[in-house]
């Protein structure tokens, strides 16, 4: 079993009145990747900027290996990587020589300095850009050199706030492919966004945060098991179902929940198993099913379902 | 080490790649400094002042009034017709106009020992000139006391005058024993033989040796008092220079400030701070290479300054001093903008105002002598002052390393105030 890297315990913070961060607590193992999932202002980027030192709890620990990250402990921090959610670079500095920057900042000089910017170039694909200015990259490059420069350290704890924000598909999955890539060497991440696919696609474990709150802290497969309906059933029939119908649908066997939007049915089923029973009985009972389709329930109808909204409320 | 000079390093790259920002803080205070250095007479006629002169009166001596006029290296006379004058002072090309009617040094030698109604001189002058107007009165009054009275002691017409003038008091009704016997007096005395010669020399040069008639009972010997080299004397470049290196530097550091500013909320701020640094390294990091930034700049400025416009540096150590000691105020000064400052576009609005409003009470625009004297005390708490006091001290005072420490010191403390300010201020904000 890995060893816990960081363990974050009941983590306060206020501004004013406002309790942005209240209580949260979750562990990183060694070489996981965990998901910090919750919509705009549920109190992520605030737990980041604790994890980073950046600010100090109102009460709360955070430890890395049994060390405290208290606001400036320098020896802490070095095993940290940040990656904001703003493209924190020098616009008119040369790729190398924010990374030589960034680099200095934690110690790093001369030689060893020089291998290590090399060698994330190499891991973000920006070799060849090295000499230019992040005013000449597109959005997508500028967010490859902004990983870049929060790998220099080697640190064993890569914290990303939101990194693919503004970006298009494919620079999304060319960032994707470089953390596939340090997950594949052992190190372990910390993921916030308010994408689920995002995390989805990365994340080992999830933790959902809403209002500062933790409300789910769990693996992916076993936060899709809390799910009442793990399979989603879509209908499109001819005309809308009666009543009558679908009281009578909702008391089908496999049927967890059922909702009509016009002549669309959405039937939640507990397995897709269901779905070939159900389509029968709709037939059999005088609907006449136009189109279908099934769907895996996601972690969107897991945080409607702890929450009662959507992520991007 | 590495990170800070790292920190430093990145600044001065950043600052020197910035064409636009060294247009602003290098190019345009030269231009500027140009500009008002000549403007407050820094070009070739320094203190004389333009006069148009009508000749009306085409006498002999009323020409050497004329002359004596023209003779005078405070003035710059240029002889025109009535109307070209008119036009001259109301376009502002000329101070004043002197309008010499015809007859008038006949009129005046013959007033000078008669009632009667006097000639008078017509003075036209620019309305912004005032101060002008007094002192082309008494340039005026001194040639043509000189120029009249010689003429009544000595000339031709002096002698037809007095003439004229003891019949006209012979036949009058009342008699005046005391001005008959000065005029029979004045009559006796222009009998003298008089080579001309020393007639002409004593016209030409308001009469300074052994004079026949009325002039200055004294001469001045004017004397700038300054340590510069006696053979330049004040340099209103100097000034200039000093005022406008100062305003544009201090733009530079209220940029510096809001590019912190601006950090801050783009997240490379946060960047900088998340790394296994402090605080205090990185703000220590900002304020050396603004300090940097400003001392090149003013030195930069100021080599201009020396090369181009004839300005000397009496004390290199000090000016030396004074530049570093601006910078660290330049810096700190940076530093407040940034830690008071709640936005990049609200904190600019206000560091404009605040800066115009130091350079202002700081002489940087006008010499502080010019201010009320409670204003002058005032503005002692201002840092321009000092800084600008420091170089005019270094520069056209012509004073030395010792004068300009207490500048130098007062520098250092307002630039020590403003960052620790600002470094108590960014604690207390929460990144």
């Amino acid at each position: 079993m890995s060893s816990v890297l960081l363990s974050v315990t009941n983590l306060v913070k206020s501004y004013g009145t406002r309790r942005a961060v209240d209580g949260v607590s979750f562990r990183v193992l060694a070489g996981q990747t965990v998901g910090l999932l919750g919509p705009n202002g549920a109190g992520k980027s605030t737990v980041v900027a604790m994890l980073c030192g950046l600010l100090r709890p109102d009460a709360g620990e955070i430890l890395l290996d049994s060390q405290p990250v208290a606001a400036g402990a320098a020896a802490v921090k070095r095993r940290i990587g940040m990656v904001p959610q703003d493209l924190a670079l020098y616009e008119d500095l040369s790729a190398r020589d924010n990374l030589r920057l960034f680099g200095a900042l934690y110690g790093l000089k001369g030689g060893p300095l020089a291998a290590r910017i090399e060698h994330v170039l190499g891991l973000v694909n920006l070799q060849d850009r090295a000499r230019d200015k992040p005013a000449t990259f597109s959005g997508g490059m500028k967010r490859r050199l902004n990983i870049a420069a929060a790998l220099l350290h080697e640190p064993d704890l890569l914290i990303l706030d939101e990194p693919t924000v503004g970006v298009d598909p494919q620079s999304r999955n060319a960032i994707f492919d470089t953390l596939e890539a340090l997950q594949a060497q052992g190190r372990a991440l910390i993921y916030t966004s308010h994408y689920m696919e995002e995390v989805e696609r990365l994340a080992d474990h999830i933790v959902i945060i809403d209002h500062g709150k933790v409300l789910a802290d769990d693996t992916p497969a076993a936060l899709h098991r809390r799910l009442p309906a793990r399979t989603v059933l879509r209908v499109d029939l001819a005309e809308p179902a009666a009543e009558g119908v679908l009281a009578a649908l909702r008391a089908h066997a496999g049927v967890t929940a059922l909702a009509q939007d016009n002549a669309t049915l959405d039937i939640g089923l507990v397995d897709n198993a269901d779905a070939v029973p159900v389509l029968g009985w709709l037939q059999q009972n005088g609907q006449r099913p136009l189109h279908f389709s099934t769907a895996r329930a996601s972690l969107e109808d897991i945080f409607l379902n702890l929450t009662g909204r959507t992520l991007r409320d | 080490m590495n990170a800070f000079f790292a920190l430093v390093r990145k600044d001065l790259i950043l600052y020197v790649s910035d064409r636009r920002a060294l247009l602003m803080h290098l190019v345009l205070p030269i231009v500027i400094a140009a500009f008002f250095g000549s403007v407050f007479g820094g070009g070739a006629k320094n203190g004389v002042i333009d006069v148009a002169l009508v000749q009306q009166d085409a006498s002999a001596v009323g020409r050497r009034i004329g002359a004596g006029l023209q003779a005078d290296p405070n003035l710059h006379v240029t002889v025109m017709s009535r109307a070209q004058a008119e036009q001259a002072v109301r376009k502002g090309s000329q101070a004043v106009a002197v309008v010499l009617p015809a007859g008038f040094a006949e009129a005046a030698g013959s007033a000078m020992f008669t009632p009667g109604p006097k000639p008078v001189i017509e003075l036209l002058y620019d309305p912004s000139q005032t101060a002008v107007l007094a002192m082309v009165k008494g340039m005026l009054t001194q040639q043509v006391m000189s120029v009249v009275s010689a003429e009544m002691f000595g000339g031709p017409m002096g002698r037809t005058l007095t003439e004229r003038s003891l019949q006209q008091l012979d036949a009058g009704p009342i008699a005046d024993p005391a001005l008959r016997n000065m005029l029979a007096a004045v009559r006796t005395y222009q009998a003298q033989p008089q080579p001309q010669q020393q007639t002409q020399q004593m016209s030409a040069k308001g009469g300074d040796a052994a004079p026949r008639g009325l002039s200055m009972p004294f001469t001045t010997r004017d004397q700038g008092l300054s340590n510069a080299p006696a053979l330049q004397g004040y340099n209103p470049y100097a000034h200039a220079f000093s005022g406008m290196g100062v305003q544009f530097i201090l733009f530079m550091g209220m940029n510096m400030g809001i590019a912190m500013l601006a950090a801050r909320r783009d997240g490379i701020w946060n960047r900088l701070l998340a790394a296994p640094v402090s605080l205090a390294l990185v703000v220590l990091a900002r304020a050396v290479s603004a300090t940097i930034i400003a001392f090149c700049l003013l030195c930069i400025v100021f080599a201009v300054a020396v090369l181009a416009f004839g300005v000397t540096v009496s004390s290199v150590p000090g000016f030396l001093g004074i530049a570093l000691c601006f910078g660290a105020l330049t810096a700190g000064f940076g530093l407040l903008v940034a830690a008071f400052g709640k936005t990049p576009e609200a904190a600019r609005g206000i560091a404009m105002f605040a800066t115009l409003i130091m350079v202002m009470l700081g002489g940087a625009w006008v010499p502080t002598f010019v201010f009320p004297a409670w204003v002058q005390q005032a503005t002692m708490i201002v840092p321009t002052r000092w800084a600008i006091a420091g170089l005019d001290a270094v520069t056209w005072r012509g004073l030395g390393l010792p004068e300009a420490m207490p500048a130098m010191a007062a520098l250092l403390g307002f630039a020590a105030l403003f960052m620790a300010l600002a470094i108590w201020r960014f604690q207390k904000t929460p990144a």
